[in-house]
């Protein structure tokens, strides 16, 4: 297996919009799953598309890795068709003359002897659509057309992977099905995938590292556990705020219905769940479920309570203040009542207990 | 039955038919992308441009290709000087106005077609390494068949049907540029009302016959529609 020896991607443009100027200066890992989160219209798919050069920004400066994608001010610009990438769109976007076999070979067709990071079969098996392969797309749901639109885009053999909100057209049960795939892909592949979305969900279940935009600008970027909770971040606000930790599975308690699984912040009992022990698991923490106290409590009903640092307090507004946690290695974060803070006289540093009352398995 | 002088026209009709449908093709197509791509202040006014006869009298259009082609004309003067002398009352002529004629039921199905497959499978080709001329035999013209189907059957047909440009620019002289339609006003001004029939009815049912083929090989509801 060949793998493209990307380590960063640096990506600057200045582009004006309809309702915002896209003014951006990343300079991004070249590897895991990168999410672009944002409200529709925040520039995130016109940065992906500046980035696959479908649009060229007048001012921009692109280079994954050692290759030079774009530069305006040597007036060196690489259409689109030229940059090694796989793009998957929004509405799948296969060629509907085509069969599924007729989509993957027009890609395969124009490698034009590049080095294949892998082949077509493995796109295929990946994906599982060798069933699907000699049925025009129109015949396909929506689910089956995204998995041949990710399955064509790897056919191309691309160093990088443009994932525009591909499951935003799928109905919730399609996306519960089509996720599996998306986690697939990020275990099996090499190369670093651009994911835009606006779905919260999305980012927890599958980024390794996140970029929140905001009217064409970059608010935050960073790791994804550090970002969704950094204090200074639109995320750590907001009603849903959660942290996301990543752990492996150590134990069963069938009689209870219970699992365990170790994470850096320590040892948490999780509703049961049916994998081998060892399995990577990764939770997400709503920040409402999350409540502090200052001795470990003697008796509770709840089963997940692990000691903790204060590390900064911020007022949210509304008679609620949001509390930053280190526990152990990780980072976790509660929401609680401005009158519990004051009363419990909560100072950054102070050594406190974090009750977690719920925990959800994203993936 | 026909006689020779009716086969003549037939033959030259669907000559001038023939060489005016691929010349339409070849100027309509990269005229109909220009058009259905482009945001230029300049579409409207080529728009129109390219509109033109379907509104205008033909002999308003047959009138001026006359001034412009003939010895005094602008075209008349370039063409002389390359040495191929005027085009008036020659075949050339009558492909030239036969061109202009039926531009706009050749450019406009190909432009509804390219504006209707709009820029997504493009740019899903142009992100699979596909070049721009690559997305144009692979992408565009299997997408824009039943456009080009529409717009070669219509250029056809029109242009065999034209009477008015094609008696202006090209006149009536045997072999030469007259056409079925004006060997029809031969024959009726002859009172010849038979030989007319003959030529009107073969007319007429060919006519037909390609329609209902066009009709039933695509799914599109009316002309007029991919006339739009």
């Amino acid at each position: 297996m060949t793998m493209a020896q990307v380590q960063r991607i640096q990506a600057r443009f200045r582009l004006a919009y309809r309702q915002f100027d896209l003014h951006v200066d990343l300079n991004l890992p070249a590897s895991g799953v990168t999410v672009l989160f944002g409200h529709s219209g925040s520039g995130k798919t016109t940065l992906l598309r500046c980035i696959a050069g479908l649009e060229r920004p007048p001012q921009g400066f692109l280079k994954i890795g050692e290759t030079l994608w774009q530069d305006s001010e040597n007036d060196f610009f690489l259409p689109a068709h030229q940059r090694n990438l796989g793009y998957v769109f929004q509405e799948a976007n296969l060629f509907p003359h085509l069969t599924v076999r007729g989509n993957l070979d027009y890609a395969v067709r124009r490698l034009r002897g590049k080095d294949r990071a892998f082949s077509l079969d493995q796109a295929i098996e990946l994906l599982a659509i060798a069933p699907l392969l000699q049925r025009l797309p129109a015949r396909l749901s929506g689910g089956e057309r995204q998995r041949v639109a990710i399955a064509r885009a790897l056919a191309a053999s691309p160093d990088v992977l443009l994932m525009d909100e591909p499951m935003a057209s799928l109905d919730e049960q399609r996306k519960q099905e089509f996720l599996p795939y998306l986690i697939g892909l990020h275990q099996s592949l090499q190369i670093p995938i651009l994911y835009v979305t606006h779905s919260l969900q999305e980012v927890n279940q599958l980024a390794d590292h996140l970029l929140v935009m905001a009217g064409g600008k970059v608010v935050v970027c960073g790791p994804l556990a550090e970002t969704l909770t950094r204090l200074d971040g639109p995320l750590a606000l907001d009603r849903q705020a959660a942290s996301v930790w990543q752990g492996r599975l150590v134990s069963h308690e069938a009689e209870y219905h219970l699992s365990h699984a170790e994470f850096a912040g320590g040892s948490l009992s999780l509703p049961y769940l049916e994998l081998p022990i060892g399995s990577p698991v990764r939770i997400r923490i709503f920040a409402s479920d999350v409540s502090i106290t200052l001795q470990p409590p003697e008796a509770s009903s709840i089963l997940n309570i692990l000691p903790a640092t204060i590390r900064e307090i911020s007022d949210m507004g509304q008679g609620q203040t949001v509390v930053q946690l280190a526990v152990g290695g990780e980072i976790l974060l509660a929401h609680i009542t401005e009158k519990s803070a004051m009363l419990l006289n909560l100072q950054p540093g102070m050594a406190v207990y974090a009750q977690i009352k719920g925990t959800s398995i994203v993936r | 039955m026909l006689n020779a002088a009716d086969l003549a026209t037939l033959f030259l009709t669907f000559r001038v038919a023939g060489l005016a449908t691929v010349l339409l093709l070849l100027l309509g197509t990269p005229l109909a992308w220009k058009l259905a791509r482009s945001r230029s202040r300049w579409k409207g006014v080529i728009n129109s441009v390219v509109a033109l006869p379907l509104v205008l009298p033909p002999t308003v259009l047959g009138f001026y290709l006359l001034v412009l082609m003939g010895p005094a004309g602008l075209v008349g003067k370039f063409t002389q000087w390359l040495g191929i002398g005027t085009l008036p009352f020659s075949f050339g002529g009558l492909v030239v106005a036969s061109v202009l004629y039926s531009l706009p039921f050749v450019v406009q199905p190909l432009q509804n077609a390219f504006v209707a497959m709009g820029e997504a499978p493009l740019e899903a080709a142009a992100t699979l390494g596909a070049g721009p001329l690559d997305r144009f035999f692979s992408v565009v013209l299997p997408l824009a068949k039943p456009g080009f189907l529409t717009a070669a059957v219509l250029g056809f047909t029109h242009t065999v049907g034209e009477f008015g440009v094609v008696l202006m620019v090209g006149g009536n002289i045997p072999d030469k540029t007259r056409v079925v339609s004006v060997q029809i006003y031969n024959h009726v001004e002859a009172l010849e009302y038979g030989q007319a029939h003959w030529l009107a009815g073969g007319l007429l049912i060919f006519s037909f016959l390609v329609l209902l083929l066009l009709y039933n090989s695509q799914q599109t509801q009316t002309l007029t529609q991919s006339l739009k």
